[in-house]
């Protein structure tokens, strides 16, 4: 009966953890979509995070070219409604919308991370309680949520984080939560035990380690999602407020001029998507590199 | 009495570990929330005996009996549900959870399965090291010093301290294992089949590094395991189990020559002889292993046993001495030189004379 109840799970650990995120890479370099989304998304980082150092243009002065100007040597995307450079506009936005999503990320992998392991390591009662709170959390709508909190809260960029994080976490709580009961049940965990480790030290050092892996896969995915939902409070008016640019407030600013100039629409919109897209397929590929038991259909 | 204490193989001086009428019941999933009759799975039910200090204690059973979950519960690996567990005198099941991690430098274990018991993300150095870094007992340099040592010691090379345990074979992933367990030098190690995951070539050579070591470092062991022969050739006593209790036990020739329960003889009558001409009688038993969640009335063993009578329904037998030093939980034990078919016959015949 002991047999029973100890997983079969031999085969699973023959982990090499000499490879680094070097062979990860190989390993994604089989899927070309993936491999090609990664290296798209390290140059858009690139471009939008070292661009404004040579692109000196502010991005909130107005210039002289006028309103709504069509694209020329000084502004390669024109002017907007208030005259101010778009291309600017484009690689601040970009900053702002990228850190957005990435800090709301990290804190979304912080709380799902905590939340899942404990629940998953201490059971009984911890869990009951945590994993109540993630079910709960999740039947909210999550759109109705962030407006609401917004609301209340006010909508400075960190609040603007915090909000979305407080929205993408539950997915990743049960991601580990599930993880954390699966590897728990191995020896050397139990090993730690008898050795005398803290639960603290063993939940650190035993079992989120083997974790990282679909930690990793989780966190791409919300990178993703946090990007889209900020665009999407921010076109309707809650979000980052103007003049600070985000790809979400130029989009939510050029529905006016669609027609006139739709470049202003167009930009910002084709943004969002690609980097959107680019961070699904990326997170897409790592799940199969990473998981040599999904078998790709 | 003392005297001919004195000129036993063991030396019933003191007990090292004190096991009281231990209790491990797990509930069944299932029955729907509001049903009051909970059902258990009576892994160990009701076990008691001690281990001596620098003594083997061999454990055997079929898969299912409890023995690991016994050596689990004495460890406090899990929670027993009821009894006591006392460690020189002490009862462990009382302390507190920062006690019971100070304790368990004196308590270790061995485990069956050489793979899923080594953090694969961990070099062989940082395994043992662990062993260091949490009881504060070595650091740095000092801790690789011995942390080598320790891999030396169980026949390893220390050169490897660097690599992980998938570059390594089983039975040295296993001598791994057990220099984990005796880095910091305990009392007491539990050894649950260790060697029941390895190839026949490689069981004697960790079977004698594990006496070796014994008798090197004064460990006292709890070895569980279900080869009879293994069992034989490294415990100073063995224990049998069935289905959650102790049926026997005595010292280990006395257990493989003379055996009193009819368990243990049947169980004996498995094991394989060397010798092609000399014939052994095999007595296989009727039937399966009963539920554990389910067992028998009174003996356990009494759906299964040839001499089972009426009263082995009725009557839990206890664990009594049936000779010197030889306990046997059973009714009707076999006599010294018995055979369980002499047993059989014998049966038979009081039982004839009454109708003829």
């Amino acid at each position: 009966m002991e047999v029973s109840t100890k997983p079969i799970l031999t085969e699973d650990l023959d982990v090499k953890p000499s490879q680094g995120k070097t062979s990860v890479l190989k390993a994604l370099r089989n899927n070309k979509v993936a491999y090609g989304s990664f290296w798209f998304l390290v140059v858009i980082h690139a471009v939008v995070f070292l661009g404004p150092l040579f692109w000196t243009t502010d991005p909130d002065t107005l210039q002289d070219a006028g309103s709504l100007a069509s694209w020329s040597l000084q502004h390669p995307f024109g002017t907007d409604d208030l005259s101010r450079d778009v291309f600017a506009r484009m690689l601040h936005g970009g900053r702002v919308t990228l850190i957005v999503g990435l800090a709301a990320m990290l804190f979304s992998l912080l709380i799902g991370t905590v939340v899942g392991a404990c629940a998953g390591f201490f059971g009984k009662v911890v869990e009951s309680i945590l994993m109540r709170i993630t079910e709960a959390m999740m039947a909210i709508p999550t759109f109705f949520f962030i407006l609401v909190a917004l609301t209340v809260l006010g909508t400075s960029p960190a609040m603007v984080i915090l909000v979305i994080a407080l929205a993408g976490w539950m997915e990743i709580a049960r991601v580990v939560y599930g993880e954390t009961l699966k590897w728990k049940e191995y020896e050397f965990v139990e090993a730690a035990n008898a050795s005398g480790a803290t639960p603290f030290r063993i939940l650190t050092k035993y079992i989120i380690p083997q974790i990282v892996p679909s930690i990793i896969v989780s966190g791409t995915l919300t990178i993703a999602a946090a990007i889209l939902t900020e665009s999407a409070i921010s076109y309707l008016g809650l979000g980052i407020q103007a003049p600070t640019a985000t790809w979400g407030n130029m989009l939510q600013n050029s529905q006016q001029y669609i027609w006139t100039a739709p470049v202003l629409g167009v930009l910002p919109g084709v943004a969002i998507t690609i980097v959107v897209l680019a961070y699904n397929f990326l997170g897409d590929g790592l799940r199969d590199a990473l998981d040599p038991k999904f078998v790709k259909k | 009495m003392n005297q001919e204490l004195k000129n036993s193989p063991i030396e019933p001086s003191e007990p090292l570990l004190k096991i009281e009428n231990l209790k491990k019941y797990f509930p069944i999933k299932g029955g729907g929330y509001f049903k009051g009759n909970k059902k258990v799975v009576k892994a160990v039910d009701g076990v008691s005996f001690e281990i001596y200090r620098g003594e083997t204690l061999g454990l055997v059973g079929e898969s299912g009996c409890g023995k690991s979950t016994l050596g689990r519960n004495i460890l406090r690996l899990q929670e027993p549900t009821e009894g006591r567990v006392f460690f020189k005198e002490n009862d462990i099941l009382a302390y507190r959870s920062h006690e019971m991690r100070k304790l368990r430098r004196q308590m270790q274990i061995i485990y069956q399965d050489p793979f899923s018991s080594l953090n694969p993300r961990f070099t062989v150095g940082e395994i043992i090291g662990e062993m260091f870094d949490i009881h504060g007992v070595a650091k740095g340099a000092e801790k690789e010093k011995k942390v080598k040592e320790m891999i030396e010691l169980v026949g390893l090379d220390p050169s490897r301290y660097h690599s992980y345990p998938h570059e390594f074979s089983g039975g040295q992933r296993q001598r791994v294992g057990i220099a984990r367990a005796l880095a910091l030098n305990p009392e007491f190690v539990v050894a649950d089949e260790p060697v029941s995951a390895l190839d026949v070539s490689v069981q004697s050579q960790v079977i004698n590094l594990l006496m070796k070591l014994k008798e090197e470092l004064g460990l006292t062991m709890l070895f569980i395991a279900h080869g009879l022969n293994v069992v034989r050739h490294i415990s100073d006593r063995v224990g049998v189990m069935y289905l959650g209790r102790i049926v026997e036990l005595s010292e280990t020739d006395n257990i493989f020559d003379y055996p009193a329960h009819p368990y243990t003889a049947a169980l004996l009558s498995t094991v394989p002889e060397a010798d092609p001409r000399l014939k052994k009688e095999r007595i296989v038993l009727k039937g399966e292993v009963p539920s554990p969640a389910n067992p028998p009335s009174g003996c356990h063993f009494r759906t299964r046993c040839p001499l089972a009578t009426e009263r082995c329904a009725n009557e839990r037998p206890e664990l009594a001495e049936v000779r010197d030093n030889h306990f046997a939980a059973c009714h009707y034990p076999l006599e010294k030189g018995q055979t369980l078919k002499e047993a059989i016959t014998s049966l038979e015949q009081s039982r004839q004379p009454v109708t003829q």
